[in-house]
Protein backbone atom coordinates (compact mmCIF):
# COMPACT_ATOMS: atom_id res chain seq x y z
CA UNK A 1 0.00 0.00 0.00
CA UNK A 2 1.50 3.59 -0.83
CA UNK A 3 2.01 5.93 1.98
CA UNK A 4 -0.24 9.13 2.27
CA UNK A 5 2.15 12.04 1.56
CA UNK A 6 1.29 15.49 2.66
CA UNK A 7 1.12 17.46 -1.10
CA UNK A 8 0.95 21.53 -0.79
CA UNK A 9 -1.89 22.94 -2.12
CA UNK A 10 -1.99 22.99 -5.85
CA UNK A 11 -1.26 27.13 -5.97
CA UNK A 12 1.34 26.70 -3.56
CA UNK A 13 2.87 24.23 -5.33
CA UNK A 14 2.27 26.49 -8.64
CA UNK A 15 3.88 29.43 -7.04
CA UNK A 16 7.04 27.08 -5.58
CA UNK A 17 7.44 25.92 -9.52
CA UNK A 18 6.86 29.47 -10.86
CA UNK A 19 9.93 30.62 -8.52
CA UNK A 20 12.18 27.99 -9.08
CA UNK A 21 12.65 28.42 -13.07
CA UNK A 22 13.94 32.16 -11.58
CA UNK A 23 18.06 32.20 -12.05
CA UNK A 24 19.61 31.75 -8.42
CA UNK A 25 16.28 29.84 -7.18
CA UNK A 26 16.59 26.86 -5.84
CA UNK A 27 13.88 24.20 -4.61
CA UNK A 28 13.99 25.94 -0.88
CA UNK A 29 14.50 29.19 -1.27
CA UNK A 30 11.24 28.98 -4.03
CA UNK A 31 9.14 26.84 -0.94
CA UNK A 32 10.45 29.81 1.23
CA UNK A 33 9.28 32.50 -1.07
CA UNK A 34 5.84 31.11 -1.79
CA UNK A 35 5.48 30.53 2.31
CA UNK A 36 6.14 34.16 2.59
CA UNK A 37 4.07 35.19 0.31
CA UNK A 38 1.21 33.31 1.76
CA UNK A 39 1.63 35.26 4.83
CA UNK A 40 2.20 38.09 3.17
CA UNK A 41 -0.84 41.05 3.72
CA UNK A 42 -2.99 41.05 0.68
CA UNK A 43 -2.19 44.45 -0.45
CA UNK A 44 1.49 43.79 -0.83
CA UNK A 45 1.08 40.76 -2.81
CA UNK A 46 -0.91 42.87 -5.03
CA UNK A 47 1.52 45.12 -5.57
CA UNK A 48 4.09 42.47 -5.96
CA UNK A 49 1.98 40.84 -8.87
CA UNK A 50 1.28 44.68 -10.56
CA UNK A 51 4.75 45.33 -10.52
CA UNK A 52 5.66 42.15 -12.27
CA UNK A 53 2.77 42.81 -14.86
CA UNK A 54 3.85 46.82 -15.06
CA UNK A 55 7.62 45.53 -16.31
CA UNK A 56 6.08 43.56 -18.45
CA UNK A 57 3.72 45.60 -20.06
CA UNK A 58 5.62 49.04 -19.79
CA UNK A 59 8.77 48.04 -20.43
CA UNK A 60 10.23 47.77 -23.56
CA UNK A 61 13.81 47.76 -26.20
CA UNK A 62 15.11 51.51 -27.24
CA UNK A 63 15.14 51.39 -30.80
CA UNK A 64 18.45 52.52 -31.30
CA UNK A 65 20.60 50.84 -28.22
CA UNK A 66 18.29 48.16 -27.88
CA UNK A 67 18.69 49.07 -23.82
CA UNK A 68 15.56 48.11 -22.03
CA UNK A 69 13.04 51.49 -21.64
CA UNK A 70 9.99 52.69 -20.84
CA UNK A 71 9.69 55.42 -23.69
CA UNK A 72 11.91 55.09 -27.20
CA UNK A 73 14.53 56.44 -27.90
CA UNK A 74 15.73 56.00 -24.15
CA UNK A 75 16.94 58.48 -21.60
CA UNK A 76 20.05 58.05 -22.58
CA UNK A 77 19.48 58.29 -26.62
CA UNK A 78 17.41 61.16 -26.12
CA UNK A 79 19.85 63.11 -24.20
CA UNK A 80 21.09 65.75 -26.18
CA UNK A 81 24.19 66.15 -24.03
CA UNK A 82 25.36 62.84 -24.31
CA UNK A 83 28.34 62.58 -27.26
CA UNK A 84 26.79 61.28 -30.29
CA UNK A 85 29.95 60.16 -31.97
CA UNK A 86 30.52 57.55 -29.48
CA UNK A 87 29.37 53.99 -28.86
CA UNK A 88 30.23 51.75 -26.14
CA UNK A 89 29.11 47.83 -27.21
CA UNK A 90 27.69 46.46 -23.76
CA UNK A 91 26.55 42.63 -23.28
CA UNK A 92 23.68 43.08 -21.04
CA UNK A 93 21.30 45.97 -19.33
CA UNK A 94 23.08 45.93 -16.15
CA UNK A 95 26.48 46.58 -17.88
CA UNK A 96 25.19 50.56 -19.01
CA UNK A 97 23.93 50.78 -15.43
CA UNK A 98 27.72 49.93 -13.94
CA UNK A 99 29.23 51.98 -16.71
CA UNK A 100 26.80 54.86 -15.84
CA UNK A 101 28.05 54.53 -12.39
CA UNK A 102 31.07 55.70 -13.19
CA UNK A 103 30.45 58.95 -14.35
CA UNK A 104 33.27 58.86 -16.74
CA UNK A 105 31.70 57.96 -20.49
CA UNK A 106 29.50 60.33 -22.06
CA UNK A 107 28.56 58.60 -24.68
CA UNK A 108 25.84 56.65 -26.41
CA UNK A 109 25.55 52.80 -25.84
CA UNK A 110 24.50 49.59 -27.58
CA UNK A 111 23.73 46.46 -25.96
CA UNK A 112 23.98 43.39 -27.08
CA UNK A 113 21.97 41.24 -25.19
CA UNK A 114 24.60 38.34 -24.90
CA UNK A 115 27.54 37.27 -25.86
CA UNK A 116 28.66 34.62 -28.90
CA UNK A 117 28.55 31.55 -26.69
CA UNK A 118 28.65 28.66 -29.20
CA UNK A 119 29.05 25.94 -26.38
CA UNK A 120 25.98 27.65 -24.95
CA UNK A 121 24.22 27.85 -28.34
CA UNK A 122 24.46 31.24 -28.99
CA UNK A 123 25.99 32.32 -32.06
CA UNK A 124 26.36 35.97 -33.74
CA UNK A 125 22.43 35.62 -35.59
CA UNK A 126 21.59 35.62 -31.73
CA UNK A 127 22.34 38.82 -30.84
CA UNK A 128 21.88 43.18 -31.87
CA UNK A 129 25.15 42.98 -34.13
CA UNK A 130 22.99 43.38 -37.03
CA UNK A 131 21.42 46.49 -35.88
CA UNK A 132 24.68 47.79 -34.23
CA UNK A 133 26.22 47.82 -37.99
CA UNK A 134 23.23 49.56 -39.44
CA UNK A 135 23.32 52.27 -36.66
CA UNK A 136 27.23 52.47 -37.31
CA UNK A 137 26.37 53.18 -41.36
CA UNK A 138 24.16 55.63 -40.44
CA UNK A 139 25.68 58.07 -38.38
CA UNK A 140 28.53 60.05 -38.42
CA UNK A 141 30.50 57.44 -35.31
CA UNK A 142 34.14 58.48 -34.41
CA UNK A 143 35.07 55.78 -31.66
CA UNK A 144 33.36 52.11 -31.20
CA UNK A 145 33.67 51.05 -26.95
CA UNK A 146 33.76 47.39 -27.37
CA UNK A 147 33.11 46.85 -23.41
CA UNK A 148 32.49 43.10 -23.54
CA UNK A 149 33.37 41.00 -20.71
CA UNK A 150 37.45 40.37 -20.56
CA UNK A 151 36.73 36.94 -21.00
CA UNK A 152 37.10 34.39 -23.64
CA UNK A 153 33.47 35.02 -25.11
CA UNK A 154 33.79 38.77 -24.79
CA UNK A 155 37.20 38.86 -26.28
CA UNK A 156 35.54 36.52 -29.00
CA UNK A 157 32.90 38.52 -29.51
CA UNK A 158 34.57 41.87 -29.72
CA UNK A 159 36.63 40.33 -32.14
CA UNK A 160 34.03 39.24 -34.47
CA UNK A 161 32.27 42.63 -34.09
CA UNK A 162 35.75 44.28 -34.77
CA UNK A 163 35.97 42.48 -38.25
CA UNK A 164 32.67 43.64 -39.42
CA UNK A 165 33.25 47.16 -38.77
CA UNK A 166 37.16 47.65 -39.63
CA UNK A 167 35.65 47.80 -43.33
CA UNK A 168 34.28 51.48 -41.89
CA UNK A 169 36.95 53.21 -40.67
CA UNK A 170 35.92 54.30 -37.09
CA UNK A 171 38.29 53.78 -34.49
CA UNK A 172 37.76 50.92 -32.29
CA UNK A 173 38.86 50.73 -28.37
CA UNK A 174 38.90 48.33 -25.76
CA UNK A 175 38.68 48.96 -22.23
CA UNK A 176 41.74 48.78 -20.22
CA UNK A 177 42.52 45.59 -18.27
CA UNK A 178 44.72 45.34 -14.73
CA UNK A 179 44.40 44.59 -11.33
CA UNK A 180 40.98 45.57 -9.63
CA UNK A 181 40.71 47.59 -6.69
CA UNK A 182 40.94 46.10 -3.56
CA UNK A 183 43.32 42.78 -5.03
CA UNK A 184 45.92 40.84 -4.38
CA UNK A 185 48.93 40.60 -6.72
CA UNK A 186 49.83 37.53 -5.41
CA UNK A 187 46.54 35.83 -6.55
CA UNK A 188 45.95 37.81 -9.84
CA UNK A 189 45.99 35.47 -12.89
CA UNK A 190 49.14 35.45 -15.76
CA UNK A 191 47.47 37.43 -18.27
CA UNK A 192 45.66 39.84 -15.86
CA UNK A 193 49.23 40.84 -14.10
CA UNK A 194 51.01 40.57 -17.57
CA UNK A 195 48.71 43.43 -19.18
CA UNK A 196 48.25 45.14 -15.96
CA UNK A 197 51.96 45.00 -16.25
CA UNK A 198 52.26 46.44 -19.48
CA UNK A 199 49.48 48.92 -19.50
CA UNK A 200 51.15 50.67 -16.78
CA UNK A 201 51.22 54.58 -16.06
CA UNK A 202 53.58 56.93 -14.72
CA UNK A 203 52.97 57.52 -11.26
CA UNK B 1 39.66 8.17 -9.49
CA UNK B 2 38.53 7.82 -6.21
CA UNK B 3 36.13 10.14 -4.54
CA UNK B 4 37.84 11.67 -1.37
CA UNK B 5 36.42 14.62 0.63
CA UNK B 6 38.70 17.19 -1.61
CA UNK B 7 41.43 16.01 -4.50
CA UNK B 8 43.69 18.10 -6.68
CA UNK B 9 44.14 17.72 -10.59
CA UNK B 10 44.90 19.14 -13.79
CA UNK B 11 42.21 19.80 -15.92
CA UNK B 12 41.25 21.95 -19.13
CA UNK B 13 38.08 24.41 -18.88
CA UNK B 14 35.42 23.29 -21.70
CA UNK B 15 32.43 25.39 -20.90
CA UNK B 16 31.11 27.93 -17.91
CA UNK B 17 27.44 28.55 -17.29
CA UNK B 18 26.67 31.38 -14.86
CA UNK B 19 24.76 30.48 -11.86
CA UNK B 20 23.34 32.71 -8.95
CA UNK B 21 25.07 36.08 -8.59
CA UNK B 22 28.06 35.51 -9.09
CA UNK B 23 28.79 31.56 -9.49
CA UNK B 24 29.59 29.77 -12.50
CA UNK B 25 29.42 26.00 -13.07
CA UNK B 26 31.93 24.63 -15.07
CA UNK B 27 32.82 21.50 -17.27
CA UNK B 28 36.13 20.62 -16.45
CA UNK B 29 38.21 18.03 -18.61
CA UNK B 30 40.04 16.21 -16.28
CA UNK B 31 43.33 14.89 -17.10
CA UNK B 32 42.87 11.34 -14.63
CA UNK B 33 38.71 11.80 -14.06
CA UNK B 34 37.54 12.66 -17.67
CA UNK B 35 34.77 14.97 -17.69
CA UNK B 36 33.25 16.78 -14.86
CA UNK B 37 30.78 19.34 -13.86
CA UNK B 38 32.03 21.68 -10.87
CA UNK B 39 31.00 24.79 -9.21
CA UNK B 40 33.31 27.94 -8.33
CA UNK B 41 31.50 30.39 -6.30
CA UNK B 42 31.94 34.45 -5.99
CA UNK B 43 34.15 34.07 -9.68
CA UNK B 44 31.91 36.67 -11.35
CA UNK B 45 33.06 39.62 -9.17
CA UNK B 46 35.71 41.34 -10.03
CA UNK B 47 38.69 40.77 -7.59
CA UNK B 48 37.66 36.84 -7.73
CA UNK B 49 41.25 35.05 -6.60
CA UNK B 50 39.58 32.09 -8.76
CA UNK B 51 37.95 33.98 -11.51
CA UNK B 52 40.93 34.97 -14.08
CA UNK B 53 42.30 31.30 -13.27
CA UNK B 54 39.17 29.25 -14.59
CA UNK B 55 38.54 31.39 -18.09
CA UNK B 56 37.44 28.75 -20.86
CA UNK B 57 40.05 26.98 -22.37
CA UNK B 58 42.87 27.20 -19.80
CA UNK B 59 44.38 24.43 -18.47
CA UNK B 60 44.60 24.53 -14.67
CA UNK B 61 45.85 23.04 -11.97
CA UNK B 62 42.73 22.59 -9.75
CA UNK B 63 41.60 21.25 -5.73
CA UNK B 64 38.15 20.37 -5.75
CA UNK B 65 36.28 20.01 -2.57
CA UNK B 66 33.05 16.76 -2.85
CA UNK B 67 30.04 18.66 -2.63
CA UNK B 68 26.39 16.51 -1.98
CA UNK B 69 25.56 17.43 -5.94
CA UNK B 70 28.67 18.93 -7.85
CA UNK B 71 32.28 19.40 -6.68
CA UNK B 72 33.62 22.90 -5.38
CA UNK B 73 36.58 24.40 -6.82
CA UNK B 74 38.40 25.47 -3.95
CA UNK B 75 41.86 27.02 -5.18
CA UNK B 76 42.91 27.24 -9.26
CA UNK B 77 46.16 28.28 -10.66
CA UNK B 78 46.50 28.44 -14.52
CA UNK B 79 49.28 25.95 -16.18
CA UNK B 80 48.81 27.59 -19.68
CA UNK B 81 46.52 30.04 -21.17
CA UNK B 82 46.78 29.72 -25.11
CA UNK B 83 47.26 33.64 -25.88
CA UNK B 84 47.50 32.86 -29.14
CA UNK B 85 44.64 31.37 -29.91
CA UNK B 86 43.14 34.42 -27.66
CA UNK B 87 44.14 36.59 -30.11
CA UNK B 88 43.18 34.82 -33.21
CA UNK B 89 39.33 34.64 -33.97
CA UNK B 90 39.68 31.73 -37.15
CA UNK B 91 41.95 29.94 -34.51
CA UNK B 92 40.12 30.57 -31.42
CA UNK B 93 37.12 29.64 -33.02
CA UNK B 94 38.53 26.48 -34.09
CA UNK B 95 39.42 25.73 -30.32
CA UNK B 96 36.09 26.06 -28.88
CA UNK B 97 35.20 23.48 -31.51
CA UNK B 98 37.38 21.41 -30.15
CA UNK B 99 35.93 21.86 -27.07
CA UNK B 100 32.61 21.24 -27.88
CA UNK B 101 33.90 17.59 -29.62
CA UNK B 102 35.00 16.67 -26.23
CA UNK B 103 31.93 17.29 -24.25
CA UNK B 104 29.91 15.95 -26.53
CA UNK B 105 31.74 12.61 -26.95
CA UNK B 106 33.08 12.31 -23.19
CA UNK B 107 30.54 10.85 -20.82
CA UNK B 108 30.67 12.14 -17.06
CA UNK B 109 33.66 10.75 -14.63
CA UNK B 110 35.41 8.28 -17.24
CA UNK B 111 38.86 8.45 -17.07
CA UNK B 112 40.78 8.99 -20.69
CA UNK B 113 43.90 9.83 -20.56
CA UNK B 114 44.89 9.77 -24.02
CA UNK B 115 41.81 11.93 -24.92
CA UNK B 116 43.12 14.74 -22.32
CA UNK B 117 46.48 14.55 -24.42
CA UNK B 118 45.10 14.61 -27.58
CA UNK B 119 43.06 17.91 -26.59
CA UNK B 120 45.71 19.61 -24.61
CA UNK B 121 48.40 18.44 -27.14
CA UNK B 122 46.19 19.80 -30.31
CA UNK B 123 45.54 23.12 -28.27
CA UNK B 124 49.36 23.76 -28.02
CA UNK B 125 49.87 22.96 -32.08
CA UNK B 126 46.84 25.12 -32.75
CA UNK B 127 49.19 28.54 -31.41
CA UNK B 128 51.58 27.82 -33.84
CA UNK B 129 51.05 25.32 -36.89
CA UNK B 130 50.36 27.18 -40.33
CA UNK B 131 47.46 25.04 -41.37
CA UNK B 132 45.08 24.78 -38.54
CA UNK B 133 42.38 23.34 -40.49
CA UNK B 134 44.21 20.34 -41.08
CA UNK B 135 44.96 19.49 -37.53
CA UNK B 136 41.26 20.50 -36.60
CA UNK B 137 40.78 17.48 -39.01
CA UNK B 138 42.88 15.50 -37.31
CA UNK B 139 41.89 16.07 -33.81
CA UNK B 140 38.29 15.12 -35.56
CA UNK B 141 39.51 11.94 -36.66
CA UNK B 142 41.55 11.19 -33.72
CA UNK B 143 38.43 11.69 -31.12
CA UNK B 144 36.18 9.96 -32.93
CA UNK B 145 38.54 6.81 -32.83
CA UNK B 146 39.21 6.65 -29.09
CA UNK B 147 35.39 7.39 -29.07
CA UNK B 148 34.45 4.07 -30.45
CA UNK B 149 33.41 6.15 -33.64
CA UNK B 150 36.11 5.03 -36.21
CA UNK B 151 34.96 5.38 -39.80
CA UNK B 152 35.87 3.21 -42.35
CA UNK B 153 38.31 4.08 -45.23
CA UNK B 154 40.04 0.95 -46.17
CA UNK B 155 37.55 -1.37 -46.88
CA UNK B 156 33.95 -1.76 -48.06
CA UNK B 157 31.77 -1.82 -44.93
CA UNK B 158 29.35 -4.28 -46.24
CA UNK B 159 31.41 -7.15 -48.22
CA UNK B 160 35.29 -6.50 -46.84
CA UNK B 161 36.75 -5.75 -50.56
CA UNK B 162 39.15 -3.55 -50.95
CA UNK B 163 38.99 -0.30 -52.45
CA UNK B 164 39.78 0.71 -56.03
CA UNK B 165 41.27 4.57 -56.81
CA UNK B 166 37.51 6.25 -57.49
CA UNK B 167 34.88 7.77 -56.57
CA UNK B 168 33.48 6.34 -53.01
CA UNK B 169 30.01 6.51 -51.20
CA UNK B 170 30.46 7.02 -47.66
CA UNK B 171 27.24 6.56 -45.11
CA UNK B 172 27.27 7.44 -42.22
CA UNK B 173 24.74 4.90 -41.19
CA UNK B 174 26.84 2.30 -41.72
CA UNK B 175 30.14 4.35 -40.11
CA UNK B 176 32.02 4.00 -44.20
CA UNK B 177 32.59 3.20 -47.17
CA UNK B 178 30.77 0.58 -49.86
CA UNK B 179 32.51 -0.25 -52.38
CA UNK B 180 30.22 0.03 -56.16
CA UNK B 181 28.72 -3.14 -56.11
CA UNK B 182 27.13 -3.31 -52.79
CA UNK B 183 23.71 -1.87 -52.16
CA UNK B 184 23.15 1.10 -49.16
CA UNK B 185 21.29 -0.88 -46.63
CA UNK B 186 20.43 1.58 -44.49
CA UNK B 187 19.14 4.30 -47.31
CA UNK B 188 20.40 7.24 -46.06
CA UNK B 189 22.32 9.79 -48.71
CA UNK B 190 25.56 9.03 -49.18
CA UNK B 191 28.60 11.53 -49.10
CA UNK B 192 30.67 11.25 -52.59
CA UNK B 193 34.59 11.23 -51.58
CA UNK B 194 37.19 11.45 -54.29
CA UNK B 195 40.69 9.69 -54.22
CA UNK B 196 42.44 12.65 -53.48
CA UNK B 197 40.13 12.99 -50.62
CA UNK B 198 40.11 9.46 -49.35
CA UNK B 199 44.07 9.23 -49.37
CA UNK B 200 44.00 12.42 -46.78
CA UNK B 201 41.10 10.32 -45.00
CA UNK B 202 43.19 7.53 -44.51
CA UNK B 203 46.33 9.23 -43.83
CA UNK B 204 44.60 11.33 -41.10
CA UNK B 205 43.98 7.84 -39.17
CA UNK B 206 47.10 6.25 -40.21
CA UNK B 207 49.54 8.77 -38.28
CA UNK B 208 49.79 8.67 -34.83
CA UNK B 209 50.75 12.34 -34.47
CA UNK B 210 50.18 14.96 -36.68
CA UNK B 211 53.34 16.53 -37.16
CA UNK B 212 54.18 14.70 -40.70
CA UNK B 213 50.84 15.62 -41.75
CA UNK B 214 51.20 19.22 -41.00
CA UNK B 215 54.50 19.05 -43.47
CA UNK B 216 53.15 17.71 -46.09
CA UNK B 217 51.51 20.22 -48.97
CA UNK B 218 47.74 19.03 -49.12
CA UNK B 219 45.55 21.81 -51.75
CA UNK B 220 43.19 23.79 -49.61
CA UNK B 221 39.77 22.08 -51.60
CA UNK B 222 40.55 18.34 -50.87
CA UNK B 223 41.29 19.78 -46.90
CA UNK B 224 37.67 21.04 -47.23
CA UNK B 225 36.44 18.07 -48.97
CA UNK B 226 37.94 15.99 -45.74
CA UNK B 227 36.04 18.65 -43.20
CA UNK B 228 32.44 18.30 -45.00
CA UNK B 229 32.50 14.74 -45.03
CA UNK B 230 33.85 14.53 -41.54
CA UNK B 231 31.39 17.23 -40.17
CA UNK B 232 28.37 15.31 -41.94
CA UNK B 233 29.40 12.83 -40.09
CA UNK B 234 29.90 14.22 -36.66
CA UNK B 235 26.38 15.85 -36.91
CA UNK B 236 24.70 12.44 -37.60
CA UNK B 237 26.52 10.86 -34.79
CA UNK B 238 25.93 14.12 -32.57
CA UNK B 239 21.94 14.55 -33.97
CA UNK B 240 22.41 17.83 -34.22
CA UNK B 241 24.62 20.51 -35.87
CA UNK B 242 27.05 21.48 -33.56
CA UNK B 243 26.92 25.42 -32.79
CA UNK B 244 30.43 26.25 -32.66
CA UNK B 245 31.05 24.23 -35.90
CA UNK B 246 28.39 27.23 -37.35
CA UNK B 247 30.37 29.54 -35.94
CA UNK B 248 33.81 28.28 -37.08
CA UNK B 249 32.70 28.31 -40.72
CA UNK B 250 30.88 31.45 -40.38
CA UNK B 251 34.53 33.17 -38.88
CA UNK B 252 36.10 31.37 -41.94
CA UNK B 253 33.51 33.17 -43.89
CA UNK B 254 34.02 36.73 -43.18
CA UNK B 255 37.52 36.40 -43.29
CA UNK B 256 37.34 35.34 -46.79
CA UNK B 257 35.57 38.26 -47.15
CA UNK B 258 37.80 40.82 -45.93
CA UNK B 259 40.65 41.76 -47.40
CA UNK B 260 43.67 40.42 -45.76
CA UNK B 261 45.10 43.11 -44.25
CA UNK B 262 40.89 43.67 -42.64
CA UNK B 263 41.31 40.70 -41.39
CA UNK B 264 44.63 40.80 -39.65
CA UNK B 265 44.13 44.19 -38.59
CA UNK B 266 44.25 45.23 -34.76
CA UNK B 267 42.14 47.99 -33.32
CA UNK B 268 44.42 51.56 -33.19
CA UNK B 269 43.57 51.57 -29.25
CA UNK B 270 47.30 51.68 -27.80
CA UNK B 271 48.85 48.14 -26.73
Amino acid sequence: MTSERARPAAPVGRLVDEFHKLPGIGPKTAQRLTYYLVRMPEEQARSLAGAILAVKDRIILCSHCHNITESDPCAICDNPSRDRTRICVVEEPLDVLALERTNTYFGLYHVLHGVISPMNGVGPDDLKIGPLLARLRSADMREVVLATNPNLEGEATSMYIHRLIAPLGIRVTRPARGLPVGGDLEYADEDTLGRAIEGRQDF
Amino acid sequence: MPRHRSYKTEAIVLRQTSLGEADRILTLFTVDGGKLRAVARGVRRPGSRLGGHIELLNRVSVSLGTGRQLDVVSEAQTLQTYPRLRADLERLSMAVYMAEMVDLFSPERAASYTVYRLFADTLDRLQQTPIPDLLVRYFEMRLLELSGYRPEFQSCVECRAGLQPQDHRFICALGGVLCPSCRDTSNTPAIIISVGSMRVLRLLQRESSPSRLLELDIPHSIVGETERTLRTYIRFIAERELKSAEFMSLVARTARSLSPSAAEGHSPAPD
